[in-house]
């Protein structure tokens, strides 16, 4: 009897490590099939891209072909915004932040099969920093006259050294692919994930697998899992959305709000809010000396206590919560929150109250009569807020403003143009005395926006191209920015880019007023997919995204 | 006067009548923002729901049509003013004066009017109140839309001219001043009152248009182009039927308008 029950518990034993065994290697072929057959990953390009030479991406359309074909020797994560090798298995940066030396992997191939060394990234760079080529990624690594040396010590080691310092260098090579030297394929050979197939003008652009990509996942499987991306050239939204809605697209890289809430009410599943982006709305006042606007007005916009009691009398939160529906955060300075490594966790948000603001501007000899506020010299308080035609959020912004002031006693006319005529008055005419536009910021770093901050800047805004800076606060941040870009110790740099976000603060030249939320939509079919905050939100990880029921 | 003519002639009437009492049948005025009930679906208190921003869209569509039902017919008057004076002062001289002047409405008539009333806000000063930017929008649509009349008046102009009772007239030694205000204008009347009526709904339509770019009449007023606006990026009639009251609005208008216009053309005819 204990023998049939020791031979049924061997059995009942020996069945259950088959069926163990067997779930194993259905799991393993499962994921196999996956890794092996990942589908056809679909969506839009708002834009024509403009080139497939990597080293001349201007636009966002050629960006993110670059992002998904081409190789690079670091990798900024997108999700948790470090640095993180790639082709380079290691680097180093020297002490005075001039030369860079990376340690290649070997054995990795180009698309076209053509063998990866170190000399193709020393052909690369060179070409990187021709001055012919005009290239915008290369126009990052020039922090100083001379040329670029390189020196290929043996095919897996590399250094290269500028003329002068450059501030993060080694995060500036996450936007620089690799080109072959030697492939007749030119810059269509890559050593990204994905490989240009077809590409219809217009229409669509095809990329396949790189069948010679050298990544592979955590269990050995051959990446990206993906078999082809077919990105369809579509600059209208609506027709995008609708496309998305019947299931032709897999994904949304960028949603407006709407767009947001209208999906989310019907497929809740498929939107991903990942919070407050980079980008800002600001509203600033023309405070260019020679602008043909009256002198008593010049006065208003170059008062610290006009600009802050303005600041204090906006509120914030119904622009988050009304105009963009709760998808956006109201800003506290000039970078946003979700930049971990350079926003000053210091600042506070300003305080909506409007009586605050009114007892400023009353401080500063303004005075309310009939309900209409009036400056020392009883002239009324009316200015325009300007911004472009067809941007309905930036017009609803502009219209809360107007009303919210209105309880100041203060008249706003908004005014919508279009963009060619704004832009020239805000950089040609300076026939303006407000406006409210937005930053994209694509660079963690702040020296991506050092022609914003400098007072020499065009793009300085509020008073550009100063030949000396005009205020001891725009002096202080001038000596600031340059301190930290030149600076290759990262406590320091964060410290004096701390401060000119404080000063931003205190000086109000713009007035931030929200941080968009990184909106997008990602289909069910996809498998894999971690929307972030950091461009290409949706796509990041392409090679480990995978579609089924195709 | 037929059926449809009578019916025109009520809904212009009840349309216009309304918008007329807005400040009285409105619950809010139009710029008031209730931010605690944005895009709200019709209630008694909002009878049309709210906008975007919280705005009455129901103090906003009378207000509104006020604004556009106004302005349209003053605009009118401006180009038929306009279109008589050239057209009819170049086809009653005829010769080199009706071939210069039809040079001139001929380029204008080529001018893309659209970019040319961009540019012209683009060229306006910016700090003008929403009520001189409402003006100054019908205004400019009047000044450019004569040309269209104005080549029709001409033709009519010139065989009046060539007629018998205009050739006696001369005959009879009339001052050519007199001729032209007492024999030839009269006689236009007809057809002035025909492009009048034409150029009320094509004003509409323009300042729709033109709001519809962000470019007419400027915020917190409203008017049928902004409130048109309101229909961008909706994909069913279903999802908020009425945010169509507007465009139900514009139709019925310029509808009545027509068949007006068609009386009047038979009473041209």
């Amino acid at each position: 009897m204990k023998r049939n029950e020791r031979m049924s518990n061997e059995m009942t034993d020996r069945c259950g490590k088959a069926i163990v065994i067997a779930l194993l290697c259905l799991g393993s072929l499962l994921s196999h099939a996956v890794a092996q057959g990942g589908g056809e990953l679909r969506f839009c390009l708002r834009t024509e891209p403009k080139t497939f030479n990597p080293l001349k991406v201007e636009d966002d359309a050629a960006g993110a072909i670059r992002y998904l074909t081409g190789g690079v020797l670091v990798r900024v994560n997108r999700q948790t915004q470090n640095l993180e090798p790639e082709l380079a298995q290691s680097w180093k940066v020297s002490k005075d932040g001039r030369q860079i030396s990376f340690r290649l992997r070997s054995g990795i191939s180009f698309s076209d099969g053509t063998p990866f060394t170190a000399e193709d990234v020393a052909y690369t760079v060179q070409q990187l920093m021709d001055p012919a080529l005009h290239s915008p990624t290369g126009d990052a690594f020039r922090s100083g006259t001379g040329n670029v040396e390189t020196k290929v010590v043996s095919p897996t080691q590399i250094w290269i050294r500028f003329p002068a310092q450059v501030a993060e260098l080694d995060r500036l090579f996450d936007q620089v692919a690799i080109l072959s030297q030697h492939s007749p394929k030119k810059e269509m050979a890559v050593l990204g994930p994905f490989m240009v197939a077809d590409y219809k003008p217009g229409s669509t652009v095809l990329l396949n697998r790189n069948p010679n990509y050298w990544k592979t996942d955590e269990h050995g499987h051959k990446l990206p899992y993906l078999d082809s991306i077919h990105l369809d050239i579509q600059p209208n939204r609506d027709v995008e959305m609708l496309r998305f809605k019947r299931g032709e697209l897999d994904l949304i890289n960028s949603l407006d709000s709407e767009y947001f809430d209208k999906l989310a009410a019907t497929s809740p599943q498929v939107v991903h809010d990942a919070g407050a982006s980079l980008d800002s709305e600001q509203l600033w006042f023309n405070e260019v000396a020679k602008s043909p606007i009256p002198s008593y007005k010049k006065d208003w916009f170059r008062s610290v206590n006009f600009r802050r009691a303005i600041s204090e009398a906006i509120n914030r939160e119904d622009l988050s919560r009304v105009v963009f529906h709760g998808h956006a955060q109201p800003a506290v300075g000039p970078f946003s929150p979700a930049n971990k490594s350079w926003f000053n966790a210091r600042l506070k948000p300003q305080i909506y109250s409007p009586d605050a603001a009114l007892k400023a501007l009353q401080s500063d000899g303004f005075r309310l009569e009939n309900g209409t506020l009036k400056d020392i010299g009883g002239n009324e308080v009316v200015f325009s807020i300007i911004t472009n035609a067809g941007n309905k959020y930036r017009e609803r912004m502009a219209v809360l403003i107007q009303e919210d002031l209105q309880k100041l006693g203060i008249h706003v006319n908004v005014v919508t143009l279009d963009f060619p005529s704004l832009i020239e008055r805000m950089t040609q005419s300076f026939d303006y005395e407000a406006i409210i536009l937005g930053l994209t910021n694509v660079d963690l770093d702040p020296n991506g926006e050092m022609n914003v901050w400098l007072s020499s800047s065009e793009n300085h805004q509020w008073n550009p191209q100063q030949k000396t800076p005009e205020t001891p606060w725009e002096a202080e941040i001038d000596r600031l920015m340059r301190a930290q870009a030149s600076s290759s110790d990262a406590k320091k740099r964060k410290e004096a880019f701390d401060r000119v976000q404080e000063i931003v603060v205190e000086q109000e030249p713009f007035i931030f007023l929200i941080n968009k939320n990184s909106l997008s939509a990602v289909s069910t079919a996809v498998h894999g997919a971690a929307p972030v905050i950091l461009s290409p939100q949706t796509f990041w990880n392409a090679e480990r995204l995978s579609v089924s029921g195709k | 006067m037929s059926l449809g003519r009578k019916l025109a002639c009520v809904a212009l009437v009840l349309v216009l009548g309304a918008s007329l009492a807005a400040n009285w049948l409105a619950p809010a005025g139009y710029a008031r923002q209730y931010r605690d009930a944005t895009n709200a679906e019709p209630s008694r208190t909002h009878w049309l729901g709210t906008d975007e921003i919280g705005r009455d869209r129901f103090a906003r569509v009378l207000y509104g049509t006020r604004i556009s039902l106004l302005l349209a017919p003053a605009a009118a008057l401006v180009s038929t003013l306009m279109a008589a004076f050239i057209g009819g002062l170049a086809g009653y001289l005829g010769g080199a004066w009706a071939r210069t002047a039809m040079a001139v409405t001929d380029l204008f008539l080529s001018l893309p009017w659209l970019f040319l009333l961009i540019t012209a806000r683009a060229l306006m000063p910016l700090n003008v109140s929403p009520v001189v930017s409402v003006l100054v929008t019908f205004l400019l649509l009047g000044l450019l839309g004569w040309t269209t009349a104005a080549r029709v008046l001409c033709r009519c102009a010139a065989s009046l001219r060539a007629s018998d009772f205009v050739r006696q007239a001369r005959a009879a030694g009339l001052p050519a001043q007199r001729l032209f205000w007492v024999h030839i204008i009269p006689n236009l009347k007809p057809v002035l009152y025909a492009q009048f009526w034409i150029s009320i709904p094509v004003f509409i339509l323009s300042e729709a248009n033109l709001g519809i770019l962000g470019l007419g009449v400027a915020e917190p007023m409203p008017s049928w182009g902004s409130l048109l606006k309101e229909l961008e990026g909706m994909v069913s009639i279903g999802e908020e039927p009425w945010k169509f009251v507007p465009l139900v609005l514009l139709v019925v208008v310029v509808t009545s308008f027509q068949l007006l216009l068609s009386q009047q053309e038979e009473v041209a005819a």
